[in-house]
Parts: C-alpha cells; sequence; structure tokens
C-alpha cells in the first residue's frame, strides 16, 4: 500500500494496484458520519464497438446497452441488491456515462458488509431472458421520462449536431427500439469485455480504517479466479473536425425556449497533465467570458436574454470534448447571436486580462475546497480524471500555474466558426 | 455522545446557531427569515431575496459584487425560498473557503459576514425604494422562473395536485410566487415590504465550520442590529376529507405523470411523528419500499414511484411516470399498497430495513453544512427542540402498532394525472 500526501489540503490518499489488476483508493475522512464508496469500470455508452475477449473479428452492440446492463446486475437470483443494502442501514445507487459505469452506496454503519456487497454483486453477474425482458418496460419509461425533459433534449440536441461518427451523439440510455434487441448474451459479452479488475478502479472515502479495508479487498479479490485479460480493443471511427450540423430547432411542449451553443473539441488525443490544464484553461476562459462576475454575462442579463438557468461547461475525454454555453431565453435568435459573436471575438483574447485571470483562479481554488467537502465529488472525480491519467489533486497546483499565455492558446486552437453549433429548444406553435 | 452540538444563542431580534466542526473545508454561513404563508405577501418574498442579492450599497452592480466575491476565493452565495407547513422561508446561503486550506492567509469568514450583512441590511437603495432596474430585470427574471415549472412535468404535475389539493389553503401557492402578481410591485412597494419583514419576520443566523464560538458571537454582535419582535406561531390547518377528488389533465407528453396526495393529519411537531415517518420509509421512499418493488419491480409499469412527506404541512405525496394507459393499474396497485400499509402487512424486516436507512439518510444529510442547518431548521419551524440524538433514539424504538396508529389517520385527498392528448375530447 502506497501513501500520498497533499500538505496544503490537509489529506492523505492510500493506493493499491491488485494482484488482478483493479486500482484501490482509500481517503480517510475523519469527522465526516458517511462512508462513501464506488466501483467503477471504464465502460460507458461510447463503448458500441470492440473486440470480444480472444476474439479476432468485432462486435457492435445496441445503443443503450451498457446503461442496461448497469440496472440488470442489481438483480440476482435469490432477489434485488437494494434490499441488501438496506439490510444494511446503506443506500446503492449506480450510474452510467459516456465511459464509465459506476456502481456505488453510502452508510453510516457496517461498512464493511456494504463494501462486501458491493465487490462481489459488481463482480457476479445473473442475467436470465425473463429479467432481460421485464427490465425493457422500466427502462422504456426513463426513456420516456428523458424525452419529456426539454433541458435533456437541448443537451442531447447540441451533442447530435456536433458528431458525425462518434457513439458520443448516442443517447446513454438508448431507445425503446434499440434496447428491444437486447439479449441476456449480449450482456455477458460486453460483462465478460468490460468488468475485468484491470479495467476497474474502486474508490473509498471516509471514517474508515485504510489498512483493514485494504486488506479486507486484497483478500477478497484473491478468493476469486480472474484470468489475465488482454487489452481491450475499442473501435472509432474517424471524426471530422467540424461539427456535423450548424443549427437546429426542437418544437416542444415548453413556455420558455432555450438556446444551447456547443464547441466541438479540437484536440482529443490529450491525456495526462496535459488534458488536465487544456480542460482547467478552457473552464477559465468561459469564466472569464460567461461568469457573473463578467461584463458579458451583466450585459446579457441586463438585456433580459438570460436568466438563472444561464450555465456554460467544458468536458473533454479522449476522443470527444465539447464547450456547452446556454439556458432559458425569451429571444433564440438574440441570445444565439451574441453567444457566437462573444465567443468568436474571443479567439483573439479579448477580455482576457491578468486580472480578470487571477480572479478567476482564485474563485476556482475556492470551488475546488467547497467541492471536497463532498465524498460523491472526490471519489467520482478522482475515478474520471484517473481514467484518463489524471490527478485530481493536481487541480489547485495546475490552476495556480495557468498563464496568460495558456488561455489564449486554448482560445485560439478551440474556437473556430466550423466548430461552433447552435441547438434551439422552443414552444410548438 | 452528542452527533452535532448546536448552540443556540437568543439574540434581539433574532437567534443565533452554531456547530463547531472539523469535518469542512469551508465555512457557512445560513440566514433565514420566516413569515406566514399568505397569497398576498408570498410574490414579494419570492422577489425579495433575489434583489437583495444582485447588488448592495457598496457593491451597486451584479458585477462588482460577484468580482468581490471571487476575490474571496470563490465564496459562493446563494437565495433560496421555500414553504414548510403554513410558512414561507426566505434563506441566503454564503459558503467561504477556511483560509487555514489556502496558501494565502487573509481572514475570510468575517469579510463574508460583512458582505452578507451588506446585502441584507445595506442594500443598493435611495429614497425608500430599491435600484430601479435591478427591480425591472428580477421582476422579468422571475416571471421566467414561475413560468419554466410549466417545462419540467414532473415539476409541474407536483405542483398542480398541491394547488389542487389544497385550494383555497394558503399552501395552495407556489413558494416561486405567482405569476400575475409580480407586475403591479414597484421599487418602493417591495422596499417597503423588505422593512417589514426585517421587524417582524423571525430569523434565525446559522453558522457551521471550524470556527470559535466566541469569535462569531463577537461578528454577530457587533454587525447585526434588529429590533426586538413576537413571531406569530401557527400550526397546520388540517381539512378533513369529504370525497376524493380526481383530475386528469392533458398535454402534449410522451410518459404520463401520477401524483397523489393524502392528508396525514400528523405533522413535525406531534409524538406520531416518528411512526408516520417510518410508514412513509416502508411503503416509498426507498428502493426496498413497497411502492418501488410493486410498481416499479414486480410490474415494470415505471421507472420511478416513490413517496415522501411535506412534514410541517401533514402530507404524503406519491409520485410516478408511466405509460398513458396504464394509469388504472398503477392507481390499483398503489391503493392496494397504502391498504397493505393500513392493515400492517409489512414484516419486521422491512421495518428494521427502514429504520436502518432513516438513520442513515440523516446521518449522511449532516455530514453536508446545509443539509445539517434543513435539519436543525425543522425545531424553529414546527416549534420543538428536539436534538439529533433524540430524533434517532425516538426513530429507533418506534413499534409496529405506532405505525399502524398513524396508518390510520392517513385519507386519499387528490389523484392527480397529467397524459397525453389522447382521449382528449
Amino acid at each position: 500500500m502506497e501513501k500520498i500526501l497533499f500538505e496544503q489540503l490537509q489529506e492523505e490518499l492510500f493506493y493499491e494496484k491488485m494482484a488482478n489488476g483493479l486500482d484501490v483508493y482509500i481517503l480517510p475522512k475523519q469527522g465526516f458520519n458517511k462512508s462513501y464508496a464506488t466501483f467503477t469500470t471504464k465502460y460507458g455508452s461510447i463503448d458500441n464497438h470492440f473486440n470480444p475477449p480472444g476474439k479476432d473479428s468485432t462486435v457492435k452492440v445496441p445503443d443503450g446497452i451498457a446503461h442496461f446492463l448497469e440496472h440488470k446486475l442489481f438483480e440476482k437470483e435469490d432477489g434485488d441488491v437494494f434490499q441488501q443494502f438496506s439490510k444494511q442501514g446503506a443506500s446503492a445507487n449506480a450510474f452510467t456515462s459516456f465511459t464509465r459505469t459506476s456502481y456505488l452506496f453510502s452508510s453510516t454503519s457496517d461498512f464493511e458488509k456494504n463494501l462486501k456487497t458491493l465487490i462481489d454483486f459488481v463482480q457476479e453477474p445473473y442475467f436470465t431472458e425473463k429479467t432481460v425482458e421485464k427490465e425493457k418496460g422500466i427502462i422504456g419509461q426513463e426513456i420516456k421520462m428523458y424525452e419529456d425533459n426539454p433541458d435533456w433534449r437541448l443537451y442531447f440536441g447540441c451533442i447530435e449536431n456536433m458528431y458525425y461518427n462518434h457513439p458520443v451523439k448516442i443517447d446513454i440510455a438508448g431507445t425503446v427500439e434499440s434496447i428491444a434487441d437486447i439479449t441476456k448474451d449480449m450482456l455477458y459479452q460486453c460483462y465478460e469485455t468490460f468488468y475485468h479488475p484491470s479495467n476497474m478502479l474502486i474508490f473509498i472515502v471516509g471514517p474508515v480504517d485504510t489498512e483493514e479495508t485494504m486488506t479486507f479487498i486484497r483478500q477478497n479479490q484473491e478468493s476469486k479466479p480472474f484470468v489475465d485479460l488482454p487489452e481491450i480493443k475499442r473501435h472509432f471511427e474517424n471524426e471530422p473536425e467540424e461539427v456535423a450540423e450548424k443549427k437546429r430547432i426542437l418544437e416542444m411542449n415548453v413556455q420558455s425556449s432555450k438556446v444551447m451553443v456547443g464547441i466541438k473539441a479540437a484536440k482529443t488525443d490529450l491525456q495526462g497533465i496535459e488534458l488536465l490544464k487544456y480542460e482547467l484553461a478552457a473552464n477559465v476562459l468561459l469564466d472569464i467570458l460567461f461568469s457573473k462576475s463578467s461584463n458579458h454575462f451583466d450585459e446579457l442579463y441586463s438585456e433580459g436574454l438570460i436568466d438563472q438557468t444561464f450555465s456554460y461547461d467544458y468536458t473533454q475525454e479522449y476522443g470527444f470534448g465539447f464547450a456547452m454555453i446556454g439556458g432559458d431565453t425569451r429571444q433564440p435568435d438574440t441570445l444565439t447571436d451574441k453567444l457566437t459573436a462573444i465567443l468568436l471575438n474571443s479567439k483573439s483574447g479579448e477580455g482576457v486580462t491578468e486580472a480578470t485571470l487571477n480572479r478567476t483562479k482564485k474563485k476556482k481554488i475556492g470551488s475546488f475546497l467547497r467541492a471536497l467537502n463532498s465524498p460523491e465529488y472526490i471519489a467520482n472525480q478522482f475515478t474520471r480524471y484517473s481514467f484518463n491519467e489524471m490527478n485530481l489533486f493536481d487541480v489547485v497546483t495546475t490552476l495556480e500555474n495557468l498563464t496568460l499565455d495558456d488561455i489564449c492558446s486554448v482560445a485560439d486552437s478551440l474556437i473556430k466558426e466550423s466548430r461552433l453549433t447552435v441547438f434551439q429548444v422552443v414552444p410548438k406553435k | 455522545m452528542s452527533i452535532a452540538s448546536e448552540i443556540i444563542r437568543p439574540k434581539q431580534g433574532y437567534k443565533l446557531h452554531f456547530v463547531q466542526t472539523a469535518k469542512y473545508k469551508t465555512n457557512t454561513l445560513v440566514w433565514k427569515m420566516k413569515a406566514p404563508l399568505e397569497k398576498e405577501t408570498v410574490t414579494l418574498r419570492a422577489l425579495l431575496p433575489h434583489v437583495l442579492q444582485s447588488n448592495s450599497r457598496q457593491f451597486p452592480t451584479t458585477t462588482e459584487l460577484r468580482s468581490y466575491l471571487d476575490e474571496l476565493y470563490g465564496a459562493s452565495l446563494y437565495v433560496d425560498v421555500a414553504k414548510k407547513g403554513e410558512y414561507h422561508i426566505m434563506t441566503f446561503t454564503m459558503e467561504i473557503a477556511n483560509e487555514k486550506f489556502l496558501s494565502d492567509p487573509a481572514p475570510l469568514l468575517e469579510k463574508g459576514f460583512d458582505l452578507l450583512t451588506g446585502i441584507l441590511f445595506e442594500p443598493n437603495a435611495s429614497g425608500n425604494a430599491f435600484h430601479q432596474s435591478t427591480i425591472e430585470k428580477e421582476k422579468r427574471t422571475l416571471k421566467q422562473r414561475i413560468q419554466s415549472v410549466y417545462d419540467d412535468k414532473m415539476r409541474y404535475s407536483a405542483s398542480r395536485l398541491i394547488e389542487e389539493m389544497c385550494k383555497g389553503e394558503p399552501y395552495e401557492a407556489e413558494a416561486t410566487g405567482i405569476s400575475e402578481m409580480v407586475e403591479e410591485i414597484t421599487a418602493s412597494s417591495l422596499y417597503e415590504y423588505y422593512q417589514k419583514a426585517l421587524n417582524e419576520d423571525e430569523i434565525d443566523f446559522y453558522v457551521i465550520g471550524d470556527i470559535d464560538a466566541t469569535e462569531v458571537e463577537r461578528l454577530a454582535d457587533n454587525k447585526l442590529k434588529l429590533a426586538d419582535r413576537t413571531p406569530l406561531k401557527l400550526s397546520a390547518t388540517q381539512i378533513k376529507v369529504e370525497k376524493v377528488n380526481d383530475i386528469i389533465e392533458h398535454q402534449d407528453v410522451k410518459q404520463g405523470k401520477l401524483n397523489i396526495g393524502y392528508r396525514t393529519h400528523i405533522t413535525y411537531a406531534d409524538k406520531e411523528y416518528f411512526a408516520l415517518q417510518l410508514f412513509n420509509g416502508i411503503f416509498g421512499g426507498f428502493a426496498h419500499s413497497k411502492l418501488f418493488i410493486n410498481v416499479r419491480e414486480k410490474a415494470s409499469l415505471a421507472y420511478y414511484a416513490s413517496s415522501r412527506l411535506e412534514s410541517h404541512k401533514g402530507l404524503l405525496l406519491v409520485m410516478s411516470g408511466i405509460e398513458n394507459e396504464n394509469y388504472e393499474q398503477a392507481v390499483s396497485i398503489i391503493k392496494e399498497q397504502m391498504q397493505a400499509m393500513k392493515n400492517g402487512d409489512f414484516t419486521d424486516q422491512e421495518l428494521s430495513q427502514t429504520k436502518a436507512v432513516v438513520r442513515n439518510q440523516v446521518l449522511e444529510t449532516i455530514d453536508v453544512a446545509r443539509g445539517l442547518v434543513e435539519i436543525l431548521y425543522h425545531n424553529v419551524v414546527a416549534g420543538t427542540s428536539i436534538s439529533l440524538d433524540e430524533w434517532l433514539e425516538k426513530t429507533e424504538t418506534t413499534t409496529k402498532e405506532e405505525i399502524i396508529k398513524a396508518g390510520e389517520r392517513i385519507e386519499m385527498d387528490t389523484i392527480y394525472f397529467l397524459t397525453g392528448m389522447e382521449g382528449e375530447k
């Protein structure tokens, strides 16, 4: 077991790679009631084209299967794992993103028992035709819930605009039609490809005994016969640099219009510290342009073009990435034009000064400290960072070292007319 | 051993609440103002906190105010309004980094204190009126905020259920105000109401973090000067159900939203509340509950099917999203499960499971500073003084008989269904 110290933050992180390849991290948090554990595989909705273990040929699986698998893993021969967790006073959950599937629980007692339940249920799949069919009704309702949600449609509509081929444009839950094709054999195939311990990570935060917990996980893993797995082969088609669609409008049963302006990322092969720096710099740039302390925000708000729903974010992973800026508005076209103009003008560094940069850095450092109050944030972000070969605890230092040149160079590489797109949701006539 | 030791100091015009804890990297200040929920004032109260947080005398524009917050290591400031029972509550929250985790040792707490009190007591106003264009901007945003409920069908249907169920009671109003009443508000009418609220509302000020009690008290005594007051005490109006109200509304939606309201005739202030809380937990509060198992897992009708309590109003509210044509089947399953609960048709295991997760939920909530404040504030709203330890103890010792007894009081009041355009006459 390795110990990593973060002095300024007064945190200690413990790490061990298990013999079967599983990465385990523990961040002790004394004073908290709650312990929080996540067990995550580097497998999400974009991993739909791959070589099954030991096969030379590739398979393409139905849209939404990673999320479907997440649902089905909770069901066992003797019932539902939720029941087991609640008997032990824990609350369990799971989520599927573009690149990860994560299983988690939080508890304020019986930590080790709950941890065993978590690890064992994820490592013991049980799929039958009958339970797979039953789940189609439940997930069908989940899909319909999102179809009625204008903010989700806006977000996904904007991503669809950006990509020609990359599966990030496919809704994580799939469609009612695509999940109809899913069978138990497909679930097993995906499971065997992506749920090997060497593709997974456990993160634990809370008032736990580090030594004891690590020993428990080590013994648990040693008792299970995992065979080493060759490297996973995932396949992605080439993706053009420019966006697939410049503008689309969706009419829905809403009263407020919504606008989302997207920028398709440029350098999507970055990993590690390079990616960390690029992603932070892009977020700092957006903050300088659009935060509540910016002149642009004040102007847009005063003109009644935006309200408190206005938000912006930049995210990037291996192979895809995007900035999204938008919110509710009374004048979708005017807002679209203004946001586009602000972005294009910032390419030359307009409004990016030493003073705004320093203020934004301070703000980002403070929000990072605030986020460290949250065990959920630490575990989920640490895992995401780790899968991209970055370290969450490098954030403060990387922020402190960002220069004006870094911001300007991100603005220059990221912002380009051909990489901008807009999606609008407007009331039905 | 106490799990969170709250120190309460009654001061002139407000109460200072203080919880010392080393678990956060930030300090949290929460300012709460409570008054009776009334149709006449709810829109003023929904607007006021947003006007106050926009700017202040010292920082007359939002850009200046927000730049200063950035300088304070991204101190966060936000406002919120809520209704609890017969009350309306305005909340101002500030979270600010604890300087001991920064390489820069500037004393942030006092600066945060000054900023918050500046926003509350020294607004951007002149001649008994708020700054005109701030009012205009915030009125426009408030209208948009009220309107946006329509676009989120889960929120919309929950809000429509309450509107139908509590018709004629103050509780029918949304905490975010009434759209038709926004226009008539002026810079001076809001200012007049602001003065009234400062003088009459029941005010509670919470400070949570790794800070010294005497220091907090010194800051509070120096910076807060309020008039004495005697806040009104209200208890929830209880209404007997004459007959179940069925409401069906058609809109262009893909998924139907089913919301059912029950009157429990038990509120947070009652000793039966612990039993009611467990009743709700076994019935629909969690992923092991009867609603989740029977509506979702067994019948495959829904992705979500759950219930929750409006603790201070004495309501139990069920919500689920289903296919439009499954309305009758879903309603009948929910009714059966409610009847099973009333009959005591639940096992010791369901009860002990629910006790364990309720306890877990409370302990988890208080790991978050704002969550801790919300839990402690129940005592203020209900006029009780139950400590967290006592609360957990009472939950643990509640018996099956007490839960069945609490169930006897529960009456179905309204079934609301938001459904698609099919079958629309």
